[in-house]
């Protein structure tokens, strides 16, 4: 016998209405995710959404109609062409999130049933993803984090159709305990999961600014303007001691080849720079550090002079310079060892032919100095001693803003002229100098001193620590390390924030604040944050596949291949899982409200005089079928029911009828 | 004789249940299943295009936060899970409707545990009755099942769901009582009494007190008094009857099979519900003759019931 009838339309929970309450917190927490997307992109697309939400906003709480379909087809179409239009892509970090933020937009716009919701919830998490490829900082986090709360509560408030204002206590307590729950299996997830070293698609170029402070070109006189950023090009802890100031010089790319005004670095195509680098002889013990590398887009490794050894895929150059495997896109962990004294062994001659060459025309005056030197019959060494001697007594002073050095002997103008200028100046015009007096030389750049943190116990080293220096090649001393910069009089440098990034270059000390007690704890303040900012990127943002690796061989895992690494790790998330589940589900019931439990004694008296409670049965007809069975019992059983009742239906409890029910139910021995 | 032990997984039962039962039924974590829903498939989608993004771009907090989805996806299936395990069902007795009305199968939820959310009773393919429970809270609950003929309505299975919280994993069990509703037959838009067959017993007449008392209908004779006219049955359509007071007898209506010769089965035990609806409403005393079963003369909801059943189950009952 069939007797229901079937409908032809089974229900569908994809299709059900969630509750209005949810979509507002949908609406809440898009908002949360989008508003950095919205900084950041085109002024068209942050009106769209805006312009969206802010309508959608409206109409759930004024019950507007929905919008027409072929409003929503038009917009996605102009979507897409206004993003093309914008990026000329529609792939890619920028534009692929651009797109996703429209479709967004447009689901938003459009979204009815459960499935759209949980739709733009997926998408909203994925957004989160998207700023995280922008900026990883704490704050950013922290920021997301509370996103992804309010996401999750907002998917509770979906999948609750009785959802009611009132909740959000409750499922901001249930989203937030979910989270904290799974917070040991991420835990497990981030350590083991094996980490592929990406990427996985080509990423186009302007997606990591190029934010060095540093360039493998130099342009003398170009440049009036020297760069002045505070941002982070690198931390270094150091294992052994600091070095003194005066030796921490960072290496960077090696410039060789000179036009009189620029310098460039050996190209990465000639096969010089193949060569593997000169043995050196070091003295002394090595310095052993922790480089956390900001990304920079460029293959350069900063390492102190003299790099010997790196614990990342990476190689030396025939100038010591290092160039990882691929470009610094994310922030990189590398261990790096140095001798800060040492001696190289040879010049290659086609290399000291590249070391002493100068362009025939370009600055005859400097050409001319050298020459008078060497026609003295002065040694190299008093060579190289005279023209420090110009320097720091031929009235130089150091300056950031440096008259610009238009003619066509720009070292000339400088050495003799202007005499004013920074750090490449003087590694130029010092280099020219040199092999103009036949003493082969090179421009080193990379970044000089640092300042110690003491909470963390690093040197922090930000792009306006960037420099220039010279090498110059001594038969019996090899590469030899001379800073200009440095020999300029302290009298001569121009101002007082000069003169601070002047004494960092001069390397007379390291940089421990100002005296002032203001200035030391705001100093204290930000090298406490900037330790905090130090092991986050050192522990969290640093770890990929090299740390990896390294952190599973110091754990005794390095030998287990990734099948088994992957075998442990669900075992381990089984085990991790474990006390939630324990914690979930063999959690006792609540205690039954004693109110509830007098009653139950009550009726378990009853059970026993073959009146049981029937299911179903409510307190009062139960108390009525008793009287009618037996009507002696009713006084009692009528006091203890009415107690019952008002205990359990009054939102109050009366402590004084509770006692009294307490009394009733012992005393009802039928 | 088999040595075979009984398989321990039972394939059936995880897709149709255990069949019809009598008790209470606790669904505890034998009972209560749970797949990804479609959502969560899309879910997974996701995270795995999270996880290529983040390989893609190398990004640390990328992979800590698809990683932190993953866990709280696997974590929500605990919670959904929670939400449905330890529910007790008790069945409830089933009131008779008539064939075309909407049948109520009652069924008591017990939460003996923590606050349970959008807990989703159905039967299968159908829209969902979804209930709130608070801790150690109890609630009854009607399943509405459309009838269309008499006879005995069994309780199908009742699949009891649940995605709460994150709606990315889908709990069900199933829930099927032996409960049966009787069916009565649909009352015929025929409202007419077969009034001729009334026959007037005087030996039984110890109803009426006093000439103002109500005692019975009879068809309108031209004469009697306007005001004892029953007015509501004439709007009603049911032609004049004109009210008896008074009297030591009562009328006896035999509501009968035979009388409605010529018809088929169900037209004619459509006819006798109508008769038996207004024979009450009017307070007779009438008896139900069929072929297979006589019901002498009587009243009251409980006479009434039976009446209603024998038709219900007329030709049925054998089974």
């Amino acid at each position: 016998m069939r007797l229901r009838q079937k409908s032809k339309n089974t229900f569908s929970e994809e299709r059900v209405i969630p509750p209005r309450i949810g979509l507002l917190w949908l609406l809440g927490a898009v908002v949360l995710v989008l508003s950095p997307h919205l900084l950041r992109q085109p002024l068209w697309l942050s009106l769209f959404c805006l312009a969206v939400l802010g309508w959608r906003g409206f109409q759930l709480l004024r019950n507007w109609p929905a919008v027409n379909k072929w409003i929503r087809i038009f917009f996605t179409f102009a979507g897409f062409i206004a993003v093309l239009r914008s990026y000329g892509t529609i792939t890619g970090r920028d534009a692929g999130l651009a797109l996703l933020t429209v479709m967004l937009c447009l689901k938003l716009l459009e979204m009815k049933t459960q499935r759209d919701t949980m739709l733009v919830i997926f998408i909203g998490y994925f957004l989160v993803i998207g700023q995280f490829l922008y900026d990883q900082a704490i704050f950013i986090g922290l920021y997301l984090f509370l996103a992804v709360l309010v996401l999750t509560t907002a998917l509770i408030f979906l999948n609750h159709p009785g959802s009611q204002r009132s909740h959000w206590r409750y499922n901001i307590k249930t989203a937030g305990g979910m989270l904290l729950q799974a917070m040991p299996m991420m835990v497990l997830l981030f350590i083991l999961f094996p980490r592929i070293p990406g990427p996985l698609w080509g990423l186009p170029n302007q997606e990591t600014m190029g934010r060095t402070g540093l360039s493998d070109e130099m342009s003398l006189g170009s440049i009036t303007n020297l760069v002045n950023s505070e941002e982070i090009a690198f931390r270094a802890a150091f294992e052994t001691d600091i070095p003194p100031a005066n030796q921490l010089y960072w290496r960077g790319p090696v410039l060789w080849h000179t036009t009189g005004r620029h310098w460039r670095g050996i190209a990465e195509t000639d096969p010089l720079t193949q060569r593997p680098p000169p043995d050196f002889t070091a003295s002394g013990e090595a310095s052993l550090y922790t480089v956390t590398l900001e990304p920079h887009d460029k293959r350069w490794l900063f390492a102190l002079d003299l790099p010997a050894s790196i614990s990342i895929a990476a190689r030396s150059r025939v100038d010591y310079q290092l160039l990882a495997t691929k470009k610094v896109t994310e922030l990189t962990r590398y261990q790096a060892s140095s001798y800060l004294q040492y001696q190289v062994s040879s010049l290659a001659p086609d290399l000291e032919t590249i070391a002493l060459h100068l362009p025939l025309r370009a600055n005859p005056r400097t050409r001319q100095l050298a020459q008078e030197w060497r026609q003295k019959g002065l040694s190299t060494n008093e060579i190289v001693t005279r023209a420090m001697a110009y320097i720091s007594e031929g009235n130089f002073f150091y300056t950031r803003q440096p008259p610009a050095l238009t003619g066509p002997n720009p070292v000339d103008s400088f050495l003799f002229d202007t005499k004013r200028g920074f750090c490449e100046h003087y590694a130029a015009s010092f280099t020219t100098l040199m092999r103009a007096a036949g003493i082969p030389a090179r421009v080193i750049t990379g970044y000089q001193g640092g300042e110690l943190n003491t909470q963390g116990n690093y040197l922090l080293v930000r792009q306006s620590d960037a420099h220039a220096w010279s090498e110059v090649w001594l038969d019996d001393r090899g590469w030899v390390r001379i800073d200009p910069t440095s020999l300029i009089p302290v009298e001569n440098v121009e101002t007082t924030i000069d003169a601070s990034r002047f004494r960092s270059t001069l390397a007379k000390s390291l940089r421990y604040g100002d005296i002032s007690w203001l200035t030391r704890g705001l100093s204290q303040m930000r090298q406490n944050w900037d330790a905090v900012n130090h092991a986050w990127n050192q522990w969290i943002l640093g770890y990929g596949p090299e740390t990896q690796d390294e952190f599973l061989t110091k754990l005794g895992l390095g030998k287990m291949n990734w099948q088994q690494i992957i075998a442990l790790m669900f075992g381990l998330i089984i085990l991790v899982l474990l006390p939630v589940a324990a914690y979930l589900l063999l959690r006792q019931a609540p205690a039954t409200d004693p109110v509830n439990r007098l009653y139950q004694r009550f009726c378990q008296q009853l059970a026993k005089r073959g009146l049981p409670l029937k299911p179903g049965e409510g307190p009062v007809d139960y108390a009525n079928r008793i009287i009618t069975a037996q009507p002696e019992w009713a006084s009692p059983v009528q006091q203890i029911t009415a107690l019952y009742t008002a205990l359990r239906y009054a939102k109050v409890s009366h402590h004084e009828q509770f006692l009294e029910l307490k009394n009733r139910v012992a005393d009802f021995k039928p | 004789m088999s040595q075979i032990p009984k398989a321990k997984l039972n394939l059936s039962r995880f897709f149709t249940g255990v069949g019809p039962e009598t008790g209470p039924i606790l669904l505890d974590r034998r009972r209560v299943y749970i797949l990804p829903s479609r959502s969560g498939v899309i879910f997974a989608l996701v995270l795995f295009a999270m996880l290529l993004g983040a390989i893609n771009y190398s990004n640390s907090l990328a992979h800590a936060l698809t990683f932190l989805l993953a866990s709280l996806g696997t974590v929500s299936m605990l919670h959904t899970f929670r939400n449905l395990r330890g529910l007790k069902f008790h069945p409830g007795q089933c009131h008779s409707v008539f064939a075309g009305e909407t049948a109520l199968f009652p069924l008591r939820i017990e939460n003996n545990g923590d606050p349970r959310f959008a807990i989703k009773l159905a039967w299968p393919g159908q829209a969902p009755i979804i209930v709130d429970l608070a801790a150690s809270d109890s609630r009854w609950i009607n399943l509405p099942c459309p009838t269309s003929q008499r006879g005995r309505l069994k309780m199908q299975k009742a699949n009891i769901y649940s995605r709460f919280p994150l709606g990315i994993f889908h709990a069900w069990g199933h829930v099927q009582f032996k409960t049966e509703c009787i069916i009565y037959p649909r009352p015929s838009p025929e409202r007419e009494l077969p009034l001729q067959s009334i026959s007037h017993s005087e030996a039984q007449g110890d109803r009426g007190r006093g000439s103002d008392d109500f005692a019975s209908l009879r068809s309108y004779h031209a004469g009697d008094s306007l005001r004892h006219v029953h007015w509501k049955a004439f709007a009603r359509e049911q032609g004049l009857l004109t009210k008896q007071f008074g009297g030591e007898q009562t009328d006896e209506l035999w509501l009968n099979w035979e009388a409605l010769a010529g018809l088929d089965v169900e037209t004619r035990l459509s006819r006798l519900c109508r008769w038996i609806l207004e024979a009450d409403k009017l307070g007779l005393d009438y008896g139900l003759s069929l072929p297979d079963k006589q019901l002498p003369p009587g009243h009251g909801e409980t006479h009434r019931h039976a009446c209603l059943k024998a038709l219900a189950l007329f030709g049925n009952e054998s089974k």
